[in-house]
C-alpha cells in the first residue's frame, strides 16, 4: 500500500460532457447535418408533433430520428410507419437523461452518414434532459396545455436551455385554466430569446410555421 | 431526480481521474454543489454507495458534500442576496433584473487516493 495522498480536482461533473458535445457539434457542422434535440414531459404530443413536421419536411431533407426511451421501441416504430423515414430506438438503460456519448452511439448506429436532419426525441422528463448537452444545434422544448401555465416557473433549466417552445393541444385551451399570454409571459420570464409557437399536433394547426422555422435554422446552420 | 446519472458521471470522471494518476483505491471524494442545481444530497449519498460497490478501486469510497449557498445579483441596486428565499426578485428593490452568481456549481473538488 502506498501513501494516501490528495489529488485536487476543481471540475465540473459536467465539464467532460461539455466537451464531447462541442465535438460532435462540430462534427455535425463539418458534415452539415443538423441535430435537433425534442425535450418534454411524457404525453405533451412529442410523437405526434414530430410525425407531422416530419412528414412537412421529409419532402426537401433526409431525415434521421432516433427515439430515447428507458425501454420499448413503441414511438420508433410509430415514427417509422407514420413517416417512412428511419427511425432507430436508443435505450438508456435506465437513465433519464441522454449525454453527448449516447447520442454520439446513436447517430452512428443510424444507417446513413448524410443526413440533413437528425431529430432526437429526448426522454420524457422536463428536469433531467436540460442539465445533459446532447451536442444538438437546437433544443425544442413541448409544453402542452393539460400541463399548466405555470411550468416554466417550475422547471427552469428546462426552459432556460431551449431555443424554441410549442405550446401544444391548443384545441383543448376552453377546457383548463391555462393562460396562454401567462404562459408565454413564464416562459421568457426565463429565457427572453426563446420563439414560441403554438400548436395543436392533433389537427395540424400551426405545424406549417414550425415546419418553416426550422427550415430556416438548418439553412443558417449549413452557411 | 437524476442522482444516480449523475453519480454515473462523477465515478466515470473519478476513474480516468485515477488511471492518468495511477491510484491503487480511492478512499474519499469530495463534491462542491451548489443549493439551487436541484440535486438532492441525501440522495446522492444513497446512490453514491450503491455505485462505488461496483467499483474495484472504489469500493467503500467516501462522498464529502460542501454546500455552496446561491446568491443572486440584482443590477439595479447593486446588491446581492439570497437566492433560496428570494428567487429572481431582489428583496432590496423588487427588481428582477438580476442574476445568479453562484450556487448552481457542481465541481469534483478533489479526492483522496492511495
Amino acid at each position: 500500500m502506498g501513501n494516501i495522498r490528495i489529488i485536487e480536482v476543481k471540475q465540473s461533473v459536467f465539464a467532460s460532457n461539455d466537451k464531447r458535445a462541442a465535438e460532435l457539434r462540430n462534427e455535425l457542422k463539418e458534415k452539415k447535418t443538423f441535430l435537433l434535440n425534442v425535450m418534454s414531459s411524457p404525453g405533451s404530443g412529442k410523437t405526434t408533433t414530430l410525425t407531422r413536421l416530419i412528414n412537412i419536411l421529409k419532402e426537401e431533407f433526409k431525415i434521421g430520428v432516433m427515439e430515447a426511451d428507458i425501454d420499448s421501441d413503441v414511438d420508433a416504430r410509430t415514427v417509422s410507419k407514420n413517416t417512412g423515414v428511419e427511425a432507430i430506438q436508443l435505450h438508456t438503460g435506465g437513465m433519464c437523461h441522454l449525454d453527448a456519448d449516447m447520442t454520439r452511439q446513436g447517430i452512428e448506429s443510424l444507417e446513413s452518414d448524410d443526413y440533413d436532419l437528425i431529430i432526437l426525441e429526448n426522454v420524457g422528463n422536463l428536469v433531467c434532459p436540460a442539465e445533459f448537452d446532447t451536442g444538438a444545434v437546437k433544443n425544442m422544448c413541448i409544453l402542452s396545455v393539460p400541463e399548466g401555465d405555470d411550468k416554466p416557473l417550475k422547471y427552469p433549466l428546462m426552459f432556460e436551455v431551449s431555443n424554441f417552445v410549442l405550446i401544444n393541444k391548443i384545441d383543448v385551451l376552453p377546457y383548463f385554466d391555462f393562460d396562454i399570454e401567462k404562459c408565454k409571459e413564464n416562459i421568457r420570464y426565463r429565457n427572453p430569446m426563446a420563439d414560441i409557437f403554438e400548436i395543436c399536433s392533433k389537427d395540424g394547426r400551426g405545424i406549417e410555421e414550425v415546419a418553416e422555422y426550422i427550415r430556416q435554422q438548418i439553412y443558417d446552420w449549413r452557411r | 431526480m437524476h442522482e444516480l446519472g449523475v453519480v454515473f458521471h462523477v465515478i466515470d470522471e473519478i476513474e480516468d481521474l485515477a488511471r492518468q494518476n495511477n491510484v491503487e483505491h480511492v478512499n474519499s471524494v469530495t463534491l462542491q454543489i451548489g443549493t439551487v442545481t436541484g440535486i438532492i444530497p441525501s440522495y446522492l449519498e444513497d446512490c453514491w454507495n450503491w455505485a462505488v460497490s461496483k467499483q474495484e478501486n472504489m469500493v467503500n469510497c467516501r462522498l464529502i458534500i460542501e454546500k455552496i449557498e446561491a446568491i443572486t445579483h440584482c443590477e439595479d441596486c447593486n446588491q446581492d442576496y439570497n437566492t433560496i428565499i428570494y428567487g429572481k426578485k431582489c428583496p432590496h428593490c423588487e427588481s428582477e433584473n438580476t442574476y445568479l452568481i453562484q450556487g448552481n456549481e457542481f465541481m469534483i473538488k478533489e479526492m483522496e487516493v492511495v
